[in-house]
């Protein structure tokens, strides 16, 4: 029998080379689609800037059929629901991780974890469903608010759509502190919580923030459940009662409106530009978070 | 007649349901470096973590036996777990600085401890990194991240944090296994000054080390203790053919 003489030079053989240039194009094209949207968010949403004066379009009063176009009360509210979400849900989420992670026996993380994830799996729809029916009625007779639908039952239900990514963004944070740190505080005479507070939680602190903006980057682009619970006037939130009034997020707005404008007219362009303003603000987000990330790599991980 | 400091009685020890000491006795001299040798997995370090009860936490373990230190049963349950471990340091294999700068790393247990008193804690960092061989190096530097220096000044940096608590014990696991001989040599120096005033136990990371600091020591093999007696006895003329064996480096 005479053997084939064997090459070192790869033949790329007919299907191989198939595979990789499927797997070559559907990567691309991915990439591709992301740049198309953000094209197309550019040509809908810039003509707004030029259609309508800036003062207009930065005002503080949102009358589309009145000509009147200010995204000021939008962008804060977004803004202002946001971070009262985040004031609740970020204790609570890190606590939370912090239980699970340090403190909960074996067979209680065992059930804590899958129903945290169980928690970031319901659908915003019956959580906005949730916020009307029950918190809603709360907000209003408990705090004495003239409407159950304010900012504040919307932070409320916002925090509790970012717990989950909070806690299990912050649990792996905590997860990749050795235990080694764990011991040489132990070691020092620190008792279990001194140890948690002073050692472990320091060392896991920039995965812990990515835990936090992760958090806000999904309460900032939440559309439904905010809809439903805000009570959606597009009124400045200023001033100490902002909490307990109603309020308009720029996804709200998108969300309501896009339906009832006719195609290419400025109110239209106006609902792309604030949808510009989203992705820039939810881009930045994941920039900050992105880069705190970086950091921590370039830091060697952990140590 | 030696002071004991340290008592360790009949103790055995699982990890859910391997056995990792069978029967361990023996006494540990007060103010000199005892080493506790042998091959991986042979129990040292299990016994070195025993004595501070640093496996408080491990689940689905048991330990019979009893441990005391200055006569004091450190298995009772009045015995507070943050006293006990102030008392007796420990430093890892591995450099560990905490985040955080020199000056706080040295004073972490401190002022967990509740010092608040400048001069106090200003003392306590001196003293702490004189007597772990650090000062000279990093007195000027007591504010840069701990993270910026050599692994040998980080292991002399955990060795001065363990003694910025004030204990009477240094528990040593394996502290020169990452070090280069310059750095492992002066660990081993300040060791030696320590030993006048500390009880010093000490995993080594090789027989060599072992022969070169040990007063007493106690050789480990699968769990149990073989042969104990003066460093010089058992490194010259062991009695049980296996410490021959293991120090002459016919196995391990």
């Amino acid at each position: 029998m005479r053997r084939s003489r064997r090459t070192l030079v790869a033949l790329r053989s007919g299907p191989e080379w198939a595979i990789e240039a499927i797997i070559r194009v559907l990567g691309v094209s991915t990439i591709g689609l992301v740049a198309l949207i953000f094209i197309f968010l550019l040509t809908e949403g810039l003509p707004a800037f030029f259609e309508i004066p800036l003062g207009n379009l930065l005002g503080i009063r949102w009358y589309p059929t009145s000509e009147l176009y200010g995204t000021l009360p939008l962008l804060l509210g977004s803004v202002l629901i946001t971070v009262v979400a985040m004031i609740i849900a970020f204790p609570l989420g890190v606590c939370t991780a912090v239980f699970i992670r340090e403190i909960a026996p074996a067979w209680a993380r065992e059930i804590l974890k899958p129903m945290v994830e169980v928690l970031a799996g319901i659908p915003s729809v019956v959580l906005g469903f949730f916020g009307m029916v029950v918190l809603a009625p709360v907000v209003r007779e408990g705090l004495g608010a003239p409407t159950g639908l304010t900012t504040f039952t919307g932070a409320l239900v916002l925090a509790y759509m970012a717990l989950p990514t909070i806690i299990s963004v912050a649990e792996d944070a905590l997860d990749a502190v050795p235990k080694s740190y764990r011991d040489a505080g132990l070691a020092m005479g620190a008792t279990e919580w001194q140890t948690i507070w002073r050692v472990v939680l320091p060392a896991a602190r920039s995965g812990i923030l990515m835990a936090l903006m992760l958090g806000m980057g999904r309460a900032i682009g939440e559309t439904m459940a905010v809809m439903m619970v805000t009570g959606n006037a597009a009124r400045m939130p200023v001033g100490l009662d902002a909490l307990l009034r109603p309020v308009r997020t720029m996804t709200a707005t998108i969300a309501a409106e896009m339906g009832e404008v006719a195609s290419g007219s400025t109110h239209y362009h106006v609902l792309f530009a604030i949808a510009l303003i989203l992705f820039v603000l939810v881009f930045a987000i994941t920039l900050a978070s992105a880069s705190v990330m970086f950091r921590r790599r370039e830091r060697g991980g952990l140590r | 007649m030696v002071e004991t400091k340290i008592r360790v009685d009949h103790v055995s020890y699982w990890y859910s349901g391997n056995q990792a000491l069978s029967d361990i006795s023996l006494e540990v001299p007060a103010r000199s470096v005892t080493v506790f040798f042998g091959p991986a997995g042979g129990g040292k370090t299990t016994l070195l973590r025993l004595i501070n009860r640093l496996n408080a936490q491990l689940e689905n373990t048991r330990m019979e036996g009893s441990i005391l230190v200055d006569g004091e049963d450190i298995y009772a349950p009045t015995v507070s777990l943050p006293e006990l471990r102030r008392r007796a340091g420990m430093v890892f294999a591995l450099p560990l600085p905490l985040p955080g700068t020199i000056r706080q790393n040295v004073l972490y247990g401190p002022s967990l401890a509740g010092i608040r008193d400048r001069a106090r804690l200003d003392g306590i960092l001196y003293r702490s990194l004189v007597q772990a061989a650090l000062w000279d190096e990093v007195k000027d530097r007591l504010d840069s991240p701990a993270s910026g220096f050599s692994g040998g000044q980080q292991q002399r940096l955990c060795i001065a944090r363990s003694l910025a608590v004030e204990p009477d014990i240094l528990l040593l696991d394996e502290p020169t296994s990452g070090l280069d001989p310059i750095s492992t040599a002066k660990v081993e120096q300040s060791l030696m000054e320590l030993k006048e005033q500390y009880t010093i136990i000490l995993v080594p990371h090789s027989v060599q080390q072992a022969a070169r600091v040990a007063d007493y020591a106690a050789f480990f093999l699968m769990g149990e203790l073989v042969e104990q007696g003066s460093g010089e006895a058992l490194f010259t003329r062991a009695r049980d053919q296996r410490t021959e064996d293991y120090v002459t480096g016919r196995f391990g």
